[in-house]
Order: C-alpha cells, then sequence, then structure tokens
C-alpha cells in the first residue's frame, strides 16, 4: 500500500486517541470540582474509587455522574481538604451509609464466604485431584498359563 | 475411571447431583422473584445502618407551605412521626402521595424537600394535596447524605427522642402501613 508517511502518521495519532481517550474519562465533568493541591486530588479520587454510588450501585462515585455521587465526591473532597485520613473519611461514609458502600467489603462473619470461596474452590479442585489419582488402577493379570498360551498361539496362528 | 465398572448406585448418585443443585438453586431464584413481587424482597434495598440511632444533626429551612425543623425538634418529640425525604421531581413520590394523605390523620408526617427549587416543592404539595405538617428544605442535599438517604422517597419512622426506629427506601405502600409502620408506631405511641 502506497500512503503517504504524513497521512498514515495522522491516521496512528486519531487511532491512539481512540483507544487511549476513554481510559483517561472519569465523570468529574466539571473541573471546578477538583481540588487546587494535585496530592490532595490524587488522594481524594482513590478514596473515591472505593467507595460505591448508590445509586448505579456497580459504579464508584469517580466513575458514577449521578447527582449523589457527585454530591459524595464534594464530601470527600471536603474532608481531605481538612485534612482528614483515608481512614477517617471511610468511616464516616461506613457510619451513614453502612458497609454497602464499600466496593471491597471488610472481612466479617457475613462475607467470610465470599473471602475465603477462592481458597475453598482450590482445596475442593486439589480433593477431586487426590481422590481421582490415589485410586489403584486394575491389578495386572497373572501371566498366562501353559493352556491359554496354546489357545491364544491357535487363535493367532496365520496361514 | 474408565478402569472399572462403577455401581449402579453410585451411576444414578452421579446423574442426580447436577439436578439436586439445579433444583436448589431454581428454588433460591424463584423465592427472590416471588419476594420481589410481594415486597418482602428488595435487591436495591441499602441496610441503613441508621436504625435505632438518634437523628442526625441538622437544621433546615423553610419549604413552603410548612416550617422548617432541625434534629432538636425530632429529639424533643413525645410521640412518633414519619420522615419523608421527596421531590417534585421523583415520579414514585407522586405515586405514594395518596398513601400518605390518607395516612397523615393517624400518623403525622414531616416532609424534607430533596435538591428542589423552592417553587416546584411548592407546586407539587399543591396539586398531591399536602399530607405534611411540617416541611423542610434541603437545597444542596447535603443533610440528606447525614441521613444516609441515597435517593427520593426515602422514609423514616422516628420515635419519641428523636430515635429512628424504622426506614424505607422504596415508596411507601398500604401494605407497608397495616402490617409495619402503624403497628410499629402504635407501640412507640407514650
Amino acid at each position: 500500500m502506497n500512503t503517504h508517511p504524513l497521512r498514515r502518521g495522522g491516521l496512528i495519532a486519531l487511532l491512539a486517541c481512540l483507544i487511549f481517550a476513554p481510559l483517561v474519562a472519569l465523570a468529574v465533568d466539571d473541573p471546578s470540582e477538583m481540588l487546587p493541591d494535585p496530592a490532595q486530588e490524587q488522594r481524594a479520587e482513590a478514596i473515591g474509587a472505593q467507595l460505591r454510588c448508590l445509586v448505579c450501585q456497580n459504579e464508584s462515585i469517580e466513575d458514577s455522574s449521578a447527582d449523589l455521587a457527585r454530591d459524595l465526591r464534594h464530601v470527600v473532597r471536603e474532608h481531605v481538604a481538612k485534612g482528614e485520613s483515608n481512614q477517617q473519611i471511610m468511616d464516616w461514609m461506613v457510619n451513614r451509609y453502612g458497609n454497602f458502600i464499600r466496593l471491597k467489603p471488610p472481612f466479617t462473619i457475613g462475607t467470610l464466604l465470599l473471602w475465603v470461596m477462592p481458597l475453598l474452590a482450590l482445596c475442593i479442585g486439589i480433593g477431586i485431584a487426590w481422590w481421582t489419582f490415589r485410586r489403584p488402577r486394575a491389578p495386572t493379570p497373572p501371566p498366562l498359563s501353559d493352556e491359554e498360551r496354546r489357545r491364544l498361539s491357535d487363535l493367532t496362528e496365520t496361514r | 475411571m474408565s478402569g472399572q465398572p462403577s455401581s449402579p448406585t453410585r451411576r444414578r448418585l452421579l446423574m442426580a447431583a447436577p439436578l439436586i443443585v439445579a433444583g436448589g438453586v431454581g428454588v433460591g431464584f424463584w423465592r427472590m422473584l416471588s419476594g420481589m413481587t410481594k415486597g418482602s424482597f428488595d435487591p436495591h434495598d441499602i441496610h441503613a445502618p441508621a436504625l435505632n440511632r438518634p437523628v442526625p444533626d441538622f437544621a433546615l429551612p423553610d419549604q413552603a407551605p410548612g416550617t422548617g425543623f432541625s434534629a432538636t425538634d425530632l429529639r424533643g418529640l413525645k410521640a412518633p412521626v414519619l420522615v419523608n425525604y421527596f421531590a417534585s421531581w421523583c415520579i414514585p413520590c407522586v405515586a405514594e402521595m395518596p398513601v400518605l394523605n390518607a395516612l397523615k390523620d393517624r400518623l403525622p408526617i414531616w416532609g424534607i424537600a430533596y435538591k428542589d427549587k423552592p417553587e416546584h416543592a411548592l407546586g407539587f404539595v399543591q396539586r398531591a394535596g399536602n399530607p405534611y405538617a411540617r416541611i423542610a428544605a434541603d437545597h444542596d442535599g447535603l443533610a440528606a447524605i447525614d441521613w444516609g438517604v441515597s435517593g427520593v422517597p426515602e422514609t423514616f419512622l422516628i420515635g419519641p427522642g428523636g430515635i429512628i426506629r424504622w426506614h424505607t427506601a422504596s415508596p411507601i405502600t398500604e401494605a407497608m402501613i397495616t402490617n409495619t409502620i402503624m403497628p410499629l408506631a402504635d407501640s412507640l405511641k407514650p
């Protein structure tokens, strides 16, 4: 193919834009939402990524453009700006919305099965494998007697 | 496994195992779905940690045609009231208005207009009939976050002393009133 090198370069750039643009698209649709200090803003985003949007339920508040998510982002930034620790902010949220707001549920009696399931599945798999391979193979049959050997040679005799 | 013929009982057991598992899963799903239609199971329900705790600190301004209220007002109560978060832009809120209007003479209802323009909230209660003894306005929705509200409508039964005794994130129905709200409210009356 004879494509002009400049045009090809442009095409590659366009493709790169199309592929990578969605990766940086956060729901923070208004730059005025962001904190002026980049380090604080980064911390607020990290906390927000751990908080469930209670309207969409499977998105974090950083990803969601729901009204409540925007309010919660604002609250997180207020607390970060006040100099509270991540744990303090998380506790503040859990105090109001329960553990449901945490996208990563804590290890409790209620979430025991959820957390130990991978280990449990592995143990069951190893158990089944062990049980299958442990069983003795069919025992080797005893050597043929003279009588049987004669019959076999009769049967397989080629003429 | 191919080496020895398995016994008929074991083969039958192995055949039945997937059926038993599928049956169990089926019964589980059926119970969830029938619970959803009857209203006893709501997968979107957020288990409010607010239950049996005092109402959060808040003070909200008046929303016409009612007067605003604060945590102090609720904590000073001697009899139960229902606190109902609503908004003029919320369709389920329209749906629950007749139910609230039928309830208001048996149990006082205090409303909080959530992120609503004052004139819109006023128009809403004028159109639907006003079930609220008092109405406050939560313009920025920040008091709602302290209540643990995740959307409208959301309703709390407040017992004497301002303790949250019951909560739902669904529209109020007749069944909820007769089965849950009124029995609980009657038991909380002095």
